[in-house]
């Protein structure tokens, strides 16, 4: 069954139709990737998801709830929650606040019960430090919570990134690039971990990744997108054979491509 | 060598300039120690030694004979273009151009020797004055601490010699101090090297020893450790207490006046600081704060006559309210667009309350008078030494608000609204609700600190709400450090206290002011006292064992 199908969708900018006519379905607690040259509006799709953009037409739907329209605060409390393809921390936030930011929409203190420390605003703020503090654990950070995010190294601010959308509880997790940057050693780890997730939370991942290596090697099911439209959809195998994916990135003259899809 | 030049050359234009606006002839009617170094040549000094020291700091490589050589002819130069000046000077009249290049200027610049002999000890102070910062630089940490301390207090019990000699006299066995510190104009020479000698020996103390103190008090069980703090807590809470029955009425003036500030500050910091929306338009809510309480209570106006306290809840209302009403229509802005169109919401404000249309109800250019001073039980807060209370716990409510807030849920929000918008709303942050949040909070303070300000004038003009009050308090929090707490008790006291104390060099007030930013800018661009990283994760109990174990096996890095 569907956790989020969209019908249609599409986004244009200006003159140019960045997303158009997409249809999509998401199973529940399945892997998925898109995958799909520069420019394919790979992002934009996302942006539409998470509600920071409004596609000009079509539908998103989410466990039956329609997103269209809705602001990106009332979507992650839906239950989608994302990271960026360029770590977007709060910066100037240390590592356990940055989470704790992640755990607001579940936080109900209001002004008059934080000014007078009611006895239920004291306990929601321990459960949300312990809480904060297990997500650090679960991502390996343990220790560096009182780090600035700004001066955390780079696998530890994508993890860190990780840890803060897993704060607001989602079912849907969309994931851009998380292995961008990294080692072929990083990179298992991150598999390893993004397979973790879906395994023992079960929560579905929805992926934007170039690492041919990381798409096929634990993605149950491949989006292809050029230019906004869905050229191919299917397993990691059925896509690897597929002469539209092939010509989609050969088309651009790059013989790298071409062996990277082949890997 | 090119660094010292260029080093030596900029401290020169300054000094020069200094003296060209007159500041260093303003600056030596008072002595810093009697009959032995003037305000004006303390300046110059300063100006030398801290070039001295950059370009000693500048030096590639550490052999000590080139930084001596560097600073020293950094400190050359900058007597050099000085001696320049006084050379040119004597040969054509400046003073057309330049009003203050006054004989008294040269012959205070020559040390009252003429040209020629001037010229020279203007070159050896320079050189002398450099290679002493240079020998600064190479000392080693603990000494230049330790002088540091002991000179700037020298030079600082100098500059306020005048508020310290009548406070002292108000205390009968504090008056024998006056005699053996100052002179009629300056510090005495024995005084001085008491002084020196004291407060070396103190702050030797406490950098040897300090750490160990420290770390002592730290390892102590948390139950004494909690007493010695509630101690310090309330011995800091008394002094507040007593400090206007002590300083008097002059200096319990000023302390009202960054008391106001300090409130003002807070509320904008919440605003600016911790939500990161540059606000200029601050001081409409402080005006607002002020007519509502001047219509409330005034009889002149002959609304309505209820007292103060019968007031005030209405006026943090009306602060609210037109928080919210000013924020809405902004919401979507950012940055400087923000900064310009709340610039415009405080002219707004001020030029409504001056209009004629509104005269019957607001009082138009003349104002409202009559405004009855609060009172508690029979005790009226009517003088500064009165109204400092009513500061005082405005402040201390403000301050713990202010601090609840900041470690809380809406605190957090704030901050990832500063940091990214974008990123705070698809964390779940609603903006609307969180900014129109901060507008409130910050304008319900500024209007406290409104109110407060007409009980203790007793009248409100629109003129007291011009713009500079706004850009007063952005300054005060970018000095103090954004987002800080103490940072804005700092700044107001160094941008709002200070000012106030050296009242009689008020010609140089915005030229050191706009100095000063500049130079924050450059060399501590995160302030006075910048927001301390909450630690959060070790802070509480020791972590309690967590269940889940870690399925990432990374590498960190």
């Amino acid at each position: 069954m569907a956790l989020l199908f969209t019908k249609k969708v599409t986004k244009r900018f200006g003159g140019l139709v960045a997303v158009g006519n997409l249809d999509i379905g998401i199973r529940e607690k399945s892997i998925h990737s898109i995958i799909g040259p520069n420019g394919a509006g790979k992002t934009t799709f996302f942006n539409c998801i998470t509600g920071f953009y409004r596609p000009e037409e079509g539908e998103i739907l989410f466990n039956d709830h329609s997103l269209v329209g809705l602001l990106p605060d009332r979507i992650v409390r839906l239950g989608i929650s994302r990271t960026y393809q360029n770590i977007r921390l709060f910066p100037n936030l240390t590592a356990m606040e940055n989470v704790l930011v992640g755990l607001h929409g579940h936080l109900n203190a209001g002004f008059f019960g934080i000014v007078l420390g009611t006895p239920a605003t004291r306990n929601e703020e321990k459960e949300a430090a312990e809480e904060a503090r297990r997500l650090l654990k679960f991502v390996n950070l343990a220790g560096k919570g009182d780090f600035l995010a700004k001066n955390l190294p780079y696998g530890d601010q994508r993890r860190l990134e990780i840890a803060r959308a897993l704060a607001s509880r989602p079912k849907l997790l969309l994931l851009d690039e998380p292995t961008a940057g990294m080692n072929p050693r990083e990179t298992q780890d991150m598999m390893d971990f993004i397979q973790h997730l879906r395994d023992e939370l079960g929560i579905t991942i929805l992926l934007i990744e170039h690492q041919m290596r990381v798409v096929m090697g634990i993605s149950e099911t491949v989006t292809v997108l050029d230019y906004g439209k869905k050229i191919a959809e299917g397993t990691p195998a059925e896509i690897q054979k597929d002469p539209k994916v092939v010509e989609a990135y050969l088309g651009r003259g790059s013989a790298t491509e071409e062996s990277r899809i082949v890997n | 060598m090119r660094q010292a030049l260029k080093v030596g050359l900029i401290g020169g234009i300054v000094a020069v300039l200094l003296s060209l606006i007159g500041m260093v002839e303003a600056f030596s009617q008072r002595d810093i120690i009697a009959r032995v170094i003037s305000m004006g040549h303390t300046l110059l000094v300063i100006v030398a030694l801290f070039m001295g020291y950059l370009a000693a700091k500048r030096t590639p490589g550490k052999g000590s004979l080139r930084v001596l050589a560097n600073s020293f002819i950094s400190g050359l130069i900058v007597g050099g273009l000085v001696s320049l000046l006084v050379i040119v000077g004597s040969l054509i009249n400046l003073r057309k151009v330049f009003v203050n290049a006054m004989p008294v200027l040269y012959e205070l610049l020559t040390f009252k020797q003429g040209t020629q002999i001037g010229v020279f000890l203007l070159l050896g102070a320079g050189a002398l004055s450099g290679a002493l910062a240079g020998l600064f630089f190479l000392s080693p940490k603990l000494l230049r601490r330790v002088l540091l301390i002991s000179l700037g207090s020298i030079v600082s019990v100098g500059v306020l010699q005048d508020l310290l000699r009548p406070t002292f006299a108000l205390w009968g066995p504090l008056a024998i101090i006056n005699e053996w510190l100052f002179t009629a104009n300056g510090l005495t020479i024995r005084g001085a090297i008491g002084l020196f000698i004291m407060i070396t020996a103190a702050s030797l103390f406490w950098s040897t020893k300090g750490e160990t103190i420290q770390t002592g008090f730290r390892n102590l069980p948390t139950a004494p450790q909690r007493i010695l703090k509630i101690t310090g807590i309330l011995a800091l809470v008394f002094i507040l207490l007593i400090l206007p029955q002590v300083l008097g009425l002059f200096l319990s003036e000023v302390f009202t006046i960054v008391g106001l500030y300090v409130l003002l500050g807070l509320g904008l910091n919440i605003v600016v600081g911790y939500a990161g929306l540059l606000d200029l338009g601050y001081v409409a809510f402080f005006a607002i704060g002020s007519y509502t309480i001047a219509i409330l209570t005034s009889p002149e106006l002959g609304f309505f006559s209820l007292t103060f306290w019968e007031a005030l809840p209405f006026v943090i209302v009306m602060g609210v309210i037109s928080g919210v009403l000013l924020g809405t229509p902004v919401l979507k802005m950012r940055g400087d667009y923000l900064a310009i169109a709340t610039l415009g919401f405080g002219e707004i404000i001020r030029i409504l309350v001056l209009s004629d249309f509104l005269r019957p109800w607001l009082g138009g250019a003349q104002g409202i008078g009559k405004i009855p001073k609060a009172s508690i039980l029979g005790y009226e807060f009517a003088g500064p030494q009165q109204i400092y209370y009513l500061i005082l716990a405005g402040c201390l409510l403000v301050i713990f608000i202010s601090l609840r807030l900041r470690d809380s849920r809406l605190g957090r929000a704030w901050m990832a609204v500063r940091e990214d918008e974008d990123v705070a709303q698809a964390m779940g942050i609603n903006l609307v609700a969180t900014k129109l949040l901060a507008f409130a909070t910050g304008a319900g303070f500024s209007a406290l600190s409104g109110a407060i300000f007409a009980s203790k004038l007793g009248s409100v003009y629109p003129h007291s709400f011009n713009v500079m009050i706004s850009i007063n308090i952005v300054c005060v929090i970018i000095v103090g450090g954004m987002g800080s707490i103490p940072g804005v008790i700092v700044g107001a006291i160094a941008l709002v206290g200070l000012p106030e104390l050296l009242r009689e060099f008020a010609e140089y007030r915005l030229f050191v002011y706009g100095a000063a930013l500049v130079a924050m800018m450059l060399l501590r661009p995160e302030g006075l006292w910048p927001e301390a990283v909450h630690r959060r994760e070790f802070h509480e109990e020791k972590e309690n064992q967590a269940e889940s174990e870690s399925p990432l096996k990374l590498k960190s890095g």
